[in-house]
């Protein structure tokens, strides 16, 4: 589980991050929504220490990120998988070598033995064996995302951060990719944190909805008290698109 | 204030970058990926440069020497003497920053931008080690080869110009180039190249690791890399030469 506690953010006088607590809980599916410069990317990165805050504390399990020093916050991130909005596969490596990469750096597995496992996690990730030398450059876009979902997970991680992972997608792989998340998610019990603002996401596997607007903890709760809430931001977002009007009419009929 | 703020962060980087490789395994190989990428692939340059430049300089001095008073050697003496003191060693070293440095920026750039550098701080990796630690001690060690190549193909290019005109003779190139000649000389062009190596490497990685944007950043990132390695090197030929001749 992760805490956030009261954390503040800022670049330049300009607060990014004001005043947000929230939990994100162990087997679920954690998304952070918000519009385009509503702090979704910054809290994120806040999250996993790429950004220090200013003030606040994020406890991981009861660790706190923010009272760690570098090399305590390295070997916490050995405990954290990422998945980019640009999947940040490493071009200069073949499929396999990316998923091996996280092994050689941290593992202390033999070579089969490693090789052994990143087979098994591209396959869980429904990629075939053919892909496996090609470079990332090669692969397709949904591709690229299952790679770096792979990478993320072979060294078993208890956290998992997803950043736009249907960014560039087409509707149908979008759904894989969030099928996949939601699976990997209940199959090793991670806690997942997605920062989104696709609806088609937040509705098929969003466990945990945390609303950001202006840097501020708008709202939080489930996707099924979306459809009751009387947040007025929340629903400007929400129900922006004329689909989810009448799936919203068709929920309230 | 801007270049304290630039001097500060490359210290800082250079901090993060000389420290102990998470695994001297991946340190290695990466190391040896370095050596073929940046200094293998340097020879053809270094080769081409080398031979014109010494040929060149061959017929130069031949032209600037033409007085009963002197003797007929010293073509071949100040041919030698330019090509240790000065281009297979700090010339070239412009050249290489040239070609070396902004490969470094922009490949660390790139890396940068499209959030590879980020994925590796992720996992737990020093990403400054892991990229930029195996390319200052690739280049550094293969910059001390490339100058004695430089400086051997630079003569033959000079022989080249005696065997294949009548400017000079064989017999007086080859007794000017073995003329007093320094061993020094020959050590202090490594220190100069070893140092100028560390320069282009490191400052161009700087410059890769700290851009931000796009394509456009990365090109400036890689454009400020070989403009203010050239600066530097320079700066510190000056300094070198007074402190080692």
């Amino acid at each position: 589980m992760i805490s956030v506690q009261d954390i503040v953010k800022s670049f330049d006088g300009n607060m990014v991050l004001n005043h947000i607590s929230t939990e994100m809980k162990d087997g679920c599916v954690n998304m952070i929504i918000g519009q385009s410069g509503s702090g979704k990317t910054v809290f994120m990165k806040s999250l996993i220490g790429l950004f220090q805050v200013d003030g606040g504390r994020i406890e991981y399990d009861g660790r706190c990120l923010t009272d760690m020093n570098e090399k305590e916050i390295r070997a916490l991130r050995r405990e954290v998988g990422m998945l980019f909005q640009g999947s940040a596969l490493f071009d200069s490596m073949t499929v396999l070598e990316n998923v091996l990469y996280p092994l050689e750096m941290f593992s202390d597995m033999n070579h089969q033995q490693m090789v052994d496992r990143a087979k098994f996690c591209l396959e869980h990730v429904n990629i075939p064996e053919h892909v496996y030398n090609l470079m990332p450059s090669e692969i397709s876009g949904g591709q690229q995302k299952r790679v770096a979902i792979a990478r993320a997970i072979v060294l078993n991680p208890k956290y998992l951060f997803c950043d736009e992972p249907n960014s560039g997608l087409d509707p149908k792989t979008s759904l894989v990719i969030d099928q996949l998340i939601h699976q990997i998610t209940q199959e090793f019990n991670m806690c997942t944190i997605i920062n989104s603002h696709d609806m088609n996401s937040i509705m098929e596997i969003g466990d945990h909805i945390v609303f950001l607007k202006n840097g501020s903890l708008e709202w939080s709760g489930s996707k099924d008290e979306i459809f009751h809430t009387g947040n007025e931001a929340l629903e400007d977002f929400v129900f922006a698109s004329n689909l989810y009007k009448k799936v919203k009419a068709a929920h309230q009929a | 204030m801007k270049i304290i703020q630039h001097i500060g962060e490359y210290f800082i980087l250079m901090g993060r970058v000389f420290r102990r490789p998470d695994r001297w395994g991946m340190f290695f190989r990466q190391y040896m990926k370095e050596v073929e990428k940046q200094g293998l692939q340097s020879l053809p340059i270094v080769i081409i440069i080398s031979i014109f430049i010494g040929a060149i300089l061959t017929i130069q001095a031949k032209i600037n020497t033409e007085n009963p008073l002197l003797p007929t050697y010293t073509t071949g003496l100040l041919t030698r003497e330019t090509l240790l003191l000065e281009f297979s060693s700090t010339i070239l070293c412009l050249i290489l920053a040239g070609k070396v440095g902004s490969n470094i920026a922009s490949e660390i750039g790139t890396m940068r931008i499209t959030e590879q550098i980020d994925a590796m701080e992720i996992m737990g990796v020093n990403s400054a080690n892991y990229l930029i630690a195996p390319k200052v001690v690739a280049f550094i060690t293969m910059m001390p080869f490339l100058v004695i190549i430089s400086i051997a193909i630079g003569l033959v290019g000079g022989w080249g110009v005696g065997a294949f005109t009548d400017i000079i003779t064989v017999a007086d190139y080859v007794t000017g180039i073995q003329y007093a000649f320094n061993p020094y000389y020959v050590t202090y062009g490594l220190i100069k190249s070893v140092v100028f190596a560390f320069i282009i490497t490191t400052l161009s990685s700087y410059y890769g690791y700290n851009a931000r944007g796009g394509a456009l950043e990365v090109g400036i990132a890689s454009t400020n890399a070989v403009v203010n390695s050239n600066i530097l090197i320079l700066f510190s030929d000056l300094i070198l030469t007074k402190v080692l001749l």
